[in-house]
């Protein structure tokens, strides 16, 4: 079976006049056509040039140096813009984190959604309302006919994060790259978009790579997950196995840092210290410097993602190396 | 965690604030029936709100965006003025005091703001934004008591003194977070307001900085008011819960009895959206139609537009703050009236 998306090797640089920054050193995943994924990581982790890179929107002075992204067997990380056009938007969207940034302010939701759909597809503008009138019912709009002719500062954010992932359907894409489309919300309205998101992801087979650091969300909505940390996937395996046993040092810290329910006051397990800038990151494996089990060698080797055969997912860190 | 007594800190009685947004004179003429008048609009973010903040605790105030939790903890600590009310601190009036009179309470009520990045001043070095307070407060303090103090917090709030040469931009933000803490520790504050002092940092650096406002609360006998939309640290450092909608007290509760038996609806909805590690799917309760706008109010109970147990009742009768068999209190009709 071919996989919706392959992801091989993909390293991502910034040009900088200091010399190069590697914001992506060489990542690999797939995706199996309507599998939920989630890219979890922190501020710099490098998650969304991750998940911007798939339909290569990284824009100057970043740049793809190496590696492959191929979608439905197409290697799209080599074709030209004009031929990425027909990509984004259109098979592959994508949901940003604001949708007021997102939204164009000056014109209707209906002009904008209209402009969208004719943008990929031949069709008469009144078809393009009705298929516009068609995708706000979907995401649950009240009175979709009122809401084409109004303008985005007329809806409430949950309303505009609606609009963006009805305008994100228009062309039935099958993956969609949502990059922490909740953060700006309130619980409530992040609870309703996330099931929304989720129901339409199962309704229609689509693929969706959930980019966030709400490691509660991903375990609600995706089947697995790939935790990054500095520019590398650090863990990934199935949602479940991840969140009740995680294996990398810091994964497991991840979530002991999480209040979790219950729990009654107490001190939070802290992981010392702080990412690493890009600029500086520490030899071997990244998180040595933080980490508890740091033996000699994660000074000196980048451990790689490997399996055993045994636990469900892979894993880079040598203390599981070790008894391989 | 030390003890916390039942006496009050800080109390608070029927407080309001009203925010007049009318604009200019322009902007306020409309005409009615052919005659031009002038309007006024007011946006209503705190509509008699009556809490007390016991010594030693953390009461936590949660709420979604516009609920009014940041104007309450500004309007507590006098950054707004109240529209009525009172608010009173160890049983001294404060909210009618003079700028001369209230000083020696602005030391005692210090306040952490959400955003570090905006809220240290760029063109200070760390020394100087300690400095500053300290020197205001305690003019008798010499240069080099001063500056021990300095050295001292830094140290307690987790950064190298060595640093303190350095500005803002220098510091990442969770260190910058620290600095915060630092300066309102800096006078000895007895009353802490931290308003979302942790929404604009990651997971790892969140618990670092949670820690260490539990640590002040044990080391110093603080008294906290933390404003967050973030339920999950609710549960884990609060010793009691406001919860808040549209500017009104919906619930007061025990961390325990919230989260384990909440009575408002609205509290009962906002507790069923948190992400929790390990489920799959959702099992929210949805609530119809979205938040009102703060400009003009629902009658009767502000909820009463989304709650799914509404009757005339509700869109009539503003609902009183009542105690609830658990121990909790509520704002809420259906629950007085034992429907729900």
């Amino acid at each position: 079976m071919t996989h919706l998306l392959d992801v091989q090797d993909l390293v991502v640089k910034f040009r900088l006049r200091s010399g190069d920054l590697t914001a992506l050193n060489g990542i690999n995943f797939t995706l199996n056509p309507g599998e939920r994924m989630g890219l979890v990581g922190e501020s710099g982790a490098g998650k969304s040039v991750a998940g911007f890179s798939i339909i290569n929107l990284i824009s100057k002075p970043g740049f793809i140096a190496s590696g492959r992204v191929l979608f439905e067997g197409e290697e799209i990380s080599a074709y030209p813009l004009e031929q990425m056009r027909d990509i984004r938007g259109n098979r592959i969207s994508m949901i940003f984190q604001d949708p007021m940034m997102t939204l164009n302010p000056v014109l209707t939701i209906g002009t904008q959604m209209v402009e969208t759909i004719m943008a990929h597809n031949k069709v008469s503008v009144t078809h393009a309302r009705e298929i516009a009138l068609e995708k706000l019912s979907k995401v649950y709009i009240s009175s979709p006919g009122k809401r084409l002719g109004q303008y985005p500062h007329e809806l409430s954010g949950g309303m505009r994060q609606r609009v963006v992932i009805a305008i994100s359907l228009l062309t039935n894409p099958s993956l969609i790259i949502a990059d922490e489309p909740t953060t700006a919300l309130d619980v409530t309205i992040q609870a309703e978009v996330m099931a929304l998101l989720l129901e339409l992801c199962r309704d229609d087979n689509m693929g969706l790579i959930l980019i966030t650091h709400d490691l509660g969300v991903v375990s609600q909505v995706t089947e697995k997950i790939a935790v990054m940390y500095a520019g590398r996937i650090v863990e990934q395996g199935p949602t479940e196995a991840i969140v009740s046993a995680p294996r990398h040092p810091y994964t497991q810290g991840l979530i002991k840092a999480l209040p979790q329910g219950g729990g009654g006051g107490g001190r939070l397990h802290q992981i010392p210290g702080m990412m690493p800038n890009l600029t500086s990151i520490p030899p071997g494996c990244a998180f040595h410097p933080r980490c508890e089990h740091a033996m000699d060698i994660c000074r000196r080797e980048t451990p790689q993602l490997f399996g055993d055969g045994q636990t469900p997912g892979l894993v880079a860190c040598h203390l599981y190396a070790q008894t391989r | 965690m030390k003890a916390h007594t039942t006496e009050p800190l800080v109390s608070i009685t029927n407080l309001v604030k009203h925010f007049d947004i009318s604009g200019g004179f322009l902007d306020r003429i409309s005409f009615a029936g052919g005659l031009p008048s002038l309007t006024t609009t007011t946006v209503k973010a705190i509509n008699g709100v009556s809490l007390d903040i016991r010594q030693g605790e953390i009461l936590s105030v949660v709420g979604e965006s516009g609920c009014g939790k940041s104007t309450l903890g500004r309007t507590v600590l006098g950054l707004y003025p109240p529209t009525s009310g009172k608010i009173a601190f160890r049983d001294m009036r404060i909210d009618n005091l003079s700028a001369q009179d209230m000083l020696p309470y602005r030391r005692r009520m210090q306040m952490v703001f959400q955003d570090p990045y905006a809220s240290l001043n760029p063109r200070m070095t760390v020394r100087q934004i300690l400095e500053e307070p300290t020197r205001f407060h305690f003019p008798d303090l010499s240069t080099s008591q001063v500056q021990d103090k300095v050295a001292e917090v830094m140290r307690q709030v987790g950064v190298d003194p060595a640093w303190a040469g350095r500005f803002p931009h220098e510091f990442s933000g969770g260190q910058r977070q620290r600095i915060s803490i630092a300066r309102a520790l800096m006078v000895d504050p007895e009353f802490i307001v931290a308003d979302e002092p942790i929404s604009a940092l990651d997971v790892s650096i969140q618990a670092q900085i949670l820690n260490l406002i539990m640590d002040c609360q044990e080391r110093f006998g603080l008294t906290y008011m933390f404003i967050t939309h973030d339920l999950s640290v609710v549960e884990h450092i609060s010793t009691r819960v406001a919860v808040m909608y549209l500017g009104t007290l919906c619930e007061l509760a025990d961390k325990k009895n919230l989260y384990g038996d909440p009575q408002h609806p609205y509290s009962r909805a906002l507790l069923s959206a948190i992400p929790r590690l390990g489920t799959k799917g959702f099992s929210h309760i949805r609530l119809k139609g979205e938040v009102p706008t703060p400009i003009n109010l629902p009658t009767g109970c502000v909820f009463h537009t989304r709650c799914p147990h509404v009757n005339e009742r509700c869109r009539n009768e503003i609902p009183k703050l009542l105690g609830r068999p658990n121990g909790s209190q509520a704002a809420c009709h259906a629950l007085e009236e034992g429907r729900i």
